[in-house]
């Protein structure tokens, strides 16, 4: 579904992404690990307009996406929903998935429905705005906005950050729904352990390249991530 | 000493006489150079009264100012919460009547009567001839600034450069210019609108495509300069604009449709109709711009721009929509102008008219369409009424100290403006609850 061939991202004269290279295939949860500054941030703004490539290829869905500008992911498919969640603080709740249905024709109510299905504390605050939601909530929002645009894959950006453990065990439940209801997921975490149980398969990186891959399964036994990511010490 | 002023009191009650010492100084006499201290003798020497109550020294009264100052202020702070929920208590009755469909369509009607009757009210001809040159076109000047600093949330301070493009493609169609009309035909003034308009137009196209990247402050003073540049052009491309004397040929509109010959000639009251059918037209199109497609991508790139992109919204092509709407109403407003005054100078057309603009739309409410209209007949009919009878004491240059203050006043107890828009209230009321980043806005706290 989507396709990145050894893009290469830099910011002046600082490489960001050293040519990196993967893929997410229809139906996964793909998750992108890797600490601060290893270049994940970059990988979602590059797969989002934000920041052209340099060199390298971006296919999604057999199209050349590489130069594409940020606007217009939407209307191809792709959802983003970005760190920090940058809701609209002064617009209500509902005024928020509004606006994510922005490059949509025709009615939505229906998908409206459907947010305050998946995310009921939302109905209870659909006219507050947005600014005075708590983090939760306000990821919650930045989720529900992104799903308003029909994406068939879905871009997050650290949707954990700055959360409580129970509030991140529900996201994290909500984005195995989205699986599950058809779209495909590419998920940015430093949360490891709680991404690699919910993804099919990962990708580490590490000073902007990609250093392995494999089935998600395979890298929480995976020694090297168990070290690093996990926390554990190596044992010999 | 800096443990006193540490003291909120103290710093409010020193803030206060300050301010009033400031005041008085720059309403003072004028020193000049053989009495360099004149401004500072004359607080001392000269008279002055409690309105017309008893006469005392200048310092005095102003002391006293500052005095009250200082007390309302404080009340507001103890006090303020009480007083707010009040008001706000009471005015919610008369503000949920408005939300009422009927309500609100009566008020308007009522509105629209007024307007129509208000030059068979006001018969002095300084008023009707202010009504339309100071209060209906710098309405529609405000309006159009409201698109651009209010829904679109950018910072323009050359927006003189439109209204100067508007007035000279008057002058130019109409055949008042040394430059030749376009086809050497003398048009009429109602064919310079949509030419005006669609000058005005291009050229907010043509500044905004590759400046609307910027943000804030950068495109700011982009479009200050571009301000400056249209007046220096109009004042030394003397062979096209007529240089520094500018013009004072350009005819009055005038209608001759079939059997129905009309023209609008020295007496203000045909420009005041004509003035208010536009403002009411460019009244309905913002209304509806408002609460549309269009409007809402607006919010959403003043709100957040990153966050406007991932939701699919082009920032730039609606900024430059925006910047093209408010430059097209001020291109129409100097049709106006320059129709209505047969003449225009390059003076005219300087930076402080932008920021005059600036603060209608800033004292009324950013981004509220009633609040602007209001601000703007409000602000006008005042700076209006002090030329036409100025109180003892008050010089023309003075108005700008006066606006000033106003602002200040403004800033601190209605920070939103007059009529604030709904979106703007919920600004300050997240501010009141210490709540959102506007908190840090309102009180330069930083967390």
């Amino acid at each position: 579904m989507l396709e990145v061939h050894d893009a290469v991202v830099r910011y002046g004269a600082i490489t960001a992404l050293h040519g990196i290279s993967f893929e997410v295939n229809q139906g996964e949860i793909v998750t992108l690990l890797g600490a601060n500054g290893a270049g994940k941030t970059t990988t979602l703004r590059m797969l989002s307009g934000l920041h052209a490539p340099q060199s390298g290829r971006i296919m999604f869905e057999g199209q050349d996406v590489t130069t594409t500008k940020a606007h217009m992911f939407t209307t191809l498919g792709i959802g983003h929903v970005p760190e920090g969640r940058r809701i609209f603080p002064q617009m209500t709740v509902e005024e928020n998935l509004e606006i994510g249905a922005f490059r949509r024709r025709g009615s939505y109510t229906e998908d409206m429905e459907r947010m305050y299905e998946t995310f009921p504390i939302l109905k209870e605050r659909r006219k507050q705005i947005g600014g005075n939601l708590s983090g939760g909530e306000q990821q919650m929002l930045a989720i529900g906005r992104a799903l308003m645009g029909q994406p068939r894959l879905l871009l997050l950006d650290e949707p954990s950050m700055g959360l409580a453990p129970m509030i991140v065990d529900t996201i994290f439940r909500i984005i195995g729904e989205i699986r599950d209801s058809g779209t495909t997921v590419l998920v940015v975490e430093q949360n490891a352990a709680q991404a690699l149980r919910l993804a099919d398969r990962g990708y580490v990186m590490e000073n902007g390249k990609i250093v392995f891959g494999d089935t998600a399964s395979n890298l929480l036994t995976d020694a090297r991530v168990r070290a690093v990511y996990l926390g554990e010490s190596v044992e010999s | 000493m800096k443990r006193v002023f540490a003291n909120a009191h103290v710093k409010r009650l020193f803030s206060a006489i300050a301010a009033m010492a400031v005041l008085e100084l720059m309403t003072g006499p004028p020193g000049s150079a053989l009495s360099p201290t004149a401004g500072f003798t004359g607080s001392f020497g000269e008279a002055s009264s409690f309105f017309g109550l008893f006469r005392t020294q200048r310092w005095v009264v102003f002391l006293f100012i500052a005095l009250v100052m200082f007390a309302i202020w404080t009340t507001w702070l103890t006090w303020g919460e009480q007083v707010r929920t009040a008001t706000s208590k009471a005015m919610s009755v008369p503000r949920a009547a408005t939300h009422t469909r009927p309500v609100r369509w009566g008020m308007v009607l009522v509105l629209l009567v007024v307007a129509l009757l208000l030059p068979r009210l006001i018969t002095d001809p300084f008023w009707q001839a202010a009504m339309v040159e100071q209060i209906a076109v710098y309405v529609l000047l405000a309006l159009g600034l409201n698109v651009v600093v209010g829904f679109a949330g950018l910072l323009d301070l050359g927006f003189v450069a439109f209204y100067a493009i508007g007035a000279y493609t008057t002058a130019w169609v109409t055949g008042a210019l040394p430059t030749a009309a376009p086809f050497g035909i003398h048009f009429n003034n109602f064919y310079a609108i949509p030419i005006a308009i669609a000058l005005a137009m291009g050229a907010g196209i043509i500044l905004g495509a590759p400046t609307l990247r910027l943000r804030g402050d950068y495109l700011a003073i982009v479009t200050l300069g571009f301000g400056e540049i249209i007046t220096i052009f109009a004042n030394n491309l003397y062979g096209i604009t007529g240089g520094s004397q500018g013009t004072n040929t350009i005819p009055h509109f005038s209608l001759h449709v079939g059997p129905i010959k009309y023209l609008w000639g020295l007496t203000p009251v045909p420009y005041y109709y004509l003035t208010i059918v536009f403002v009411i037209l460019f009244l309905i199109g913002f209304k509806l711009l408002e609460h549309s497609r269009v409007g809402r991508a607006w919010t959403a790139i003043r709100e957040d721009e990153v966050a406007a992109e991932s939701v699919g919204i082009n920032p730039l092509k609606y900024k430059v929509m925006a910047f093209a709407i408010g430059a097209s109403t001020a291109g129409f407003a100097g049709v106006v102008t320059a129709s209505q005054s047969n003449t225009i100078f390059p003076s005219s057309f300087t930076l402080q008219f932008s920021i005059n603009i600036l603060v209608l739309v800033i004292f009324g409410g950013m981004g509220s369409i009633t609040g602007v209209v209001l601000g703007a007949i409000v602000i006008q009919t005042g700076s209006m009424f002090l030329l036409h009878s100025p109180p003892a004491g008050y010089q023309p240059q003075d108005l700008y100290i006066y606006l000033g203050a106003l602002l200040v006043v403004m800033m601190i107890f209605r920070p939103a403006g007059l009529v604030p828009s709904r979106r703007r209230h919920r600004e300050i009321g997240l501010a009141e609850k210490g709540e959102g980043h506007m908190n840090e806005v309102l009180t330069g706290d930083t967390p």
